[in-house]
């Protein structure tokens, strides 16, 4: 099946600022593809490239096979959510809606009757003859989501639709935008600062910074096994813990830490002796214990100890510079009586050790 | 830099296929009706006048010289400086100068005051202060020659009270003529003193009064300093109309109070006119004009950098 | 709060703004009280009387009054709009074209003709209409008055657009409109009350000018301040107190109607 979007060698410069550097990767058909990355890395200016709203200073975007990078928005049939919603403020709830069916030069009854089908899909039915002002900001948001899908679009663009809204509501719109997803099946393309949506709603994530793409890869993929550094550290929590390969077997390798200490670790690709990198190990795949555990651990001193209700997030100082998080569930906390000070073993969990080059 | 489509982005691009077409009316009608006039006033003052108005194509420096020198009607005698028209220049610098400090004092605490109200009072203080300037010109300078004219309402009042004994001369004096252009252009100088004390943050004289400086110190060393682009348009905006006026010196003044724009009037009046002279004149005026705006343009980028 | 201890309080300041609003007012609310003096005398006052409004309206001058003022209003209808849709066209060009070379030049003779001396421009028309033999009448007038109501008219619409977010138009776009539809559809609704308010302006402009307008009408034409003007040099006579005081009015009624305008178009719409 052809990609809904293929991006080839995209390239958007302002000024001497190069905002997206050499960005080529394919979105599937019926997909929900999340760009995630903290602010200026770029994933908006992507956005807006495909919606038509900017020109590529180089490269091609092509749509389910159709280069489109050279067409105005308006020829584009690609539609998007805005992040401040954008809702005509002169137009009721149902002018809004049907807005783009009339550009289109749809019949007045097939318009009533789509508008009257996407009133239903977002449930603002006693609200159709409101004005943007007169609705709170989760029904503006889904006047704006109705608005976008009237036209059957083949891909949704979304920029951060969820951002202006408290908490309770954003996670019961997590639920919504998915659902529609998939009972539409159109291709959903959503942009995000915020790794827990961007892992609760995806089928996959572009993880970006700095204009450029880190990794792809579905949920799963990017939090168990992050391709660098940056995505280790952007997604979750996680410790980075400076490193030499000694030994590799394979993708297994053998790394020795800043005081001498031992561990393996899991590489993203066969290494060689004495490459140089990062271990990461995520906070909850540690353990801390009095006594020495069996297998491979690591010595250190207990710190500080942060209760958050259901897990204690834990400091252990192991070298002189060289402190890990560990988290662990209360539930196992309690037969062992730590105290600050105490000497303790950090243990790992199998294969939770990541080797990331630098 | 990515700017997301939240950000309240106003100045964008939207309508750049189409800037040409939209902006070409104006380029045309101010172009053709404006810049071309003035471009061919500037060749006028080139030329030689004709003796019932109108021009000869001619060149010639006398509009210029004119102003300065007295040729004499014949015969070579070395040109002596002719002061009048000078004089009338020098006095319409002055009268300008005059109206804009009068607006000043006027007008820098009634604009504070306005700025300091409470927010819905104030926009009905400034409200009342700019209705009158939206009662034509002609009107106001004709009900301020109404009020003080000799047998006029003021005098009758002041003779009423007995404070003087015979009518004030008050009409077709300079006073007359500083009066009728503070009148005239008071409001251009209270509006943007008022945006600027509006924005100015209390905090700082809050401030300043906790290390204990006593107020009126606090208005000159803090305050004005930073209202003071506030108060430099405002000067300008007095001074520049002030000094090419027309209305307040030919109604409320006479002969011994000639300023610029009724030199300039005279000179297309039927026979007796003098059109590269006026041409002249008006160059004059209008390179003045540029140079303060100049000044004023260079001074706020350089506020700037 | 006690006034000794408000910081923004300053001793004197309520009495010069007392004093200022009462020097702009004092001449404009004489002229309207003698309007209505019985007397023909205008230093001694006769009475209550709406004797000159009658004779404004049906008197020895009437005609030309009436005349000139039809004059005065017809070219400022014609010119405000002229003025509004080149200044509405401009401004979408200025602050929705992106950047581009020439941007501050036109900007700059956009506003040329609020910065131009008025005595100037009126010289320099004249003469320009003189070398080219163009027949100074109404239709001068109205050339000249466009020019100058631009500017005016450029100010409320640009600042009313400057406040629009762009994110309309493109949601516009986004939902298929081309320009000339997104413009009628999403762009002028949000805008109206600026081009409404710079209507306003310039006809007022129009209306209320002298210098200009006499300089160029030519021998044959009055407006309503050319024949004031005319009418004055002659003498203060009632009839002209009783026409200001008219004039006064409708102009301070069209002000306050333009800034309800301006004040209806802030009404809070969802900005995010």
């Amino acid at each position: 099946m052809t990609s809904a979007i293929a991006l080839n060698g995209v390239r958007k410069d302002f000024g001497t600022f190069t905002a997206l550097s050499n960005v080529s990767f394919d979105i599937k058909d019926n997909e929900f593809f999340t760009l995630l990355g903290p602010s200026g890395c770029g994933k908006t200016t992507l956005l807006r490239l495909i919606a038509g709203f900017e020109d590529t200073t180089a490269g091609t975007i092509h749509l389910y096979g159709e280069e489109i990078e050279n067409l105005p928005p308006n020829k584009r049939p690609v539609n998007t959510v805005f992040q401040n919603y954008a809702l005509f403020p002169h137009m009721n709830v149902a002018e809004n809606i049907g807005f783009a069916l009339k550009m289109l030069g749809w019949t007045k009854t097939d318009i009533t009757l789509r508008v009257a089908e996407m009133v239903e899909m977002v449930q603002l039915g006693q609200f159709v003859h409101r004005k943007p002002s007169q609705l709170s900001g989760g029904q503006q948001q889904r006047v704006a989501l109705a608005r976008a899908m009237a036209p059957k679009p083949k891909v949704l663009l979304l920029d951060e639709p969820l951002s202006a809204l408290d908490l309770k509501l954003r996670q019961e719109m997590r639920t919504e935008l998915k659902r529609l997803q998939r009972e539409t099946g159109i291709t959903f393309i959503f942009v995000t600062h915020d790794q827990e949506e961007a892992l609760s709603m995806s089928d996959r994530i572009a993880v970006m910074s700095s204009g450029a793409v880190q990794q792809i890869g579905s949920p799963n993929q990017i939090y168990e096994n992050p391709a660098n550094r940056f995505v280790a550290d952007f997604i979750g929590e996680t410790n980075l813990i400076a490193s030499r390969v000694d030994t590799a077997d394979g993708m297994n390798v053998v790394c020795s830490l800043a005081d001498g200490e031992v561990l393996t670790a899991l590489a993203n690709s066969p290494l060689g002796p004495g490459t140089t990198g990062v271990v990461s190990i995520r906070p909850e795949s540690l353990t801390v214990t009095k006594t020495a555990p069996k297998g491979e651990s690591l010595r250190g001193t207990l710190g500080d100890a942060v209760y958050l209700g259901t897990d204690t997030q834990y400091t252990v100082q192991l070298a002189k510079e060289l402190t890990l998080k560990v988290r662990m569930q209360n539930q196992f906390i309690a037969s062992q009586a730590l105290a600050k000070g105490d000497p303790v073993f950090v243990s790992i969990a199998d294969g939770a050790a990541r080797f990331l080059v630098d | 830099m990515a700017a997301g489509t939240g950000s309240g982005r106003t100045v964008s691009a939207t309508f750049s296929p189409v800037r040409g077409w939209l902006l070409l009316p104006s380029w045309l009608v101010i172009g053709i009706f404006l810049l071309v006039p003035v471009l061919l006033m500037l060749v006028y003052s080139f030329l030689t006048k004709e003796f019932r108005g109108g021009v000869i194509w001619e060149f010639s420096l006398a509009a210029y010289d004119q102003f300065v020198f007295d040729r004499g009607l014949f015969g070579d005698d070395p040109p002596k400086i002719e002061w009048a028209y000078i004089t009338i220049f020098v006095r319409s610098i002055l009268q300008a100068l005059g109206a804009t400090v009068l607006c000043l004092l006027i007008g820098f605490p009634t604009a504070y005051f306005i700025a300091t109200r409470p927010a819905n009072t104030r926009a009905i203080w400034l409200f009342l202060v700019t209705i009158p300037y939206w009662v034509n010109l002609l009107i106001r300078t004709v009900s301020m020659k109404f009020l003080i004219r000799d047998n006029g309402p003021l005098n009758e009042a002041l003779l009423a009270i007995g404070v003087i004994d015979a009518p004030l001369q008050l009409i077709n004096t300079n006073f007359a003529v500083q009066l009728g252009l503070f009148y005239s252009y008071l409001p251009f100088m209270v509006l943007p003193i008022y945006a600027s004390v509006e924005r100015y943050n209390f905090a700082l004289s809050e401030a300043a009064s906790d290390l204990y400086a006593p107020k009126w110190t606090i208005l000159r060393s803090i305050l004005l300093p930073v209202v003071k682009p506030g108060i430099i348009a405002g000067c300008i905006l007095v001074f520049v109309p002030s000094l090419g006026a027309f209305l307040a010196p030919d109604l409320l003044g006479g002969a011994k109070t000639f300023m610029i724009g009724s030199l300039i009037e005279e000179q297309f009046k039927g026979n007796a006119g003098n059109w590269p002279f006026g041409a002249a004149a008006s160059m004059i005026l209008l390179s003045m004009v540029l140079v303060v705006l100049l000044f004023y343009a260079r001074a706020q980028s350089r506020e700037q950098t | 709060m006690n006034r000794r201890f408000d910081i923004k309080h300053y001793q004197g300041f309520l009495a010069i703004t007392c004093l200022c609003l009462f020097i702009l007012y004092a001449p404009l609310i004489i002229v309207m009280i003698y309007s209505f003096n019985d007397s023909a005398s205008i230093t001694n006052w006769g009475g209550f009387s709406l004797r000159w409004y009658a004779d404004v309206f049906t008197g020895p001058e009437s005609e030309k009054f009436k005349l000139a003022a039809w004059n005065s209003l017809s070219i400022a209808v014609m010119a405000a709009t002229v003025a509004t849709t080149v200044a509405t066209a401009a401004a979408i060009g200025m602050i929705r074209g992106g950047q581009f070379r020439g941007k501050s030049a036109s900007f700059a003779l956009i506003s040329l003709p609020i910065m131009v001396p008025e005595i100037v421009t009126a010289v320099a028309t004249l003469i320009f209409f003189s070398t080219i033999g163009f027949k100074l009448g109404t239709l001068s007038i109205l050339v000249a008055h466009i020019v100058f109501c631009i500017p005016f008219a450029y100010l409320p619409i640009s600042a009313r657009l400057q406040g629009i977010e762009a994110s309309y138009e493109e949601a516009a776009q986004d939902l298929y409109a081309d320009r000339w539809r997104t413009f009628r559809y999403v762009l002028m609704p949000i805008m109206w009350p600026g081009i409404l308010s710079g209507f306003l302006l310039a006809f007022i402009i129009s209306l209320d000018d002298f210098i200009i307008t006499n300089f160029i009408k030519g021998a044959g034409i009055e407006t309503l301040p050319t024949a004031i003007f005319g009418s004055v040099k002659q003498g203060i006579k009632p009839n002209i107190m009783a026409l200001s005081t008219l004039l006064l009015l409708f102009s301070i009624a069209l002000v306050t109607l333009s800034y309800f305008i301006g004040k209806r178009g802030q009404e809070p719409y969802p900005t995010d």
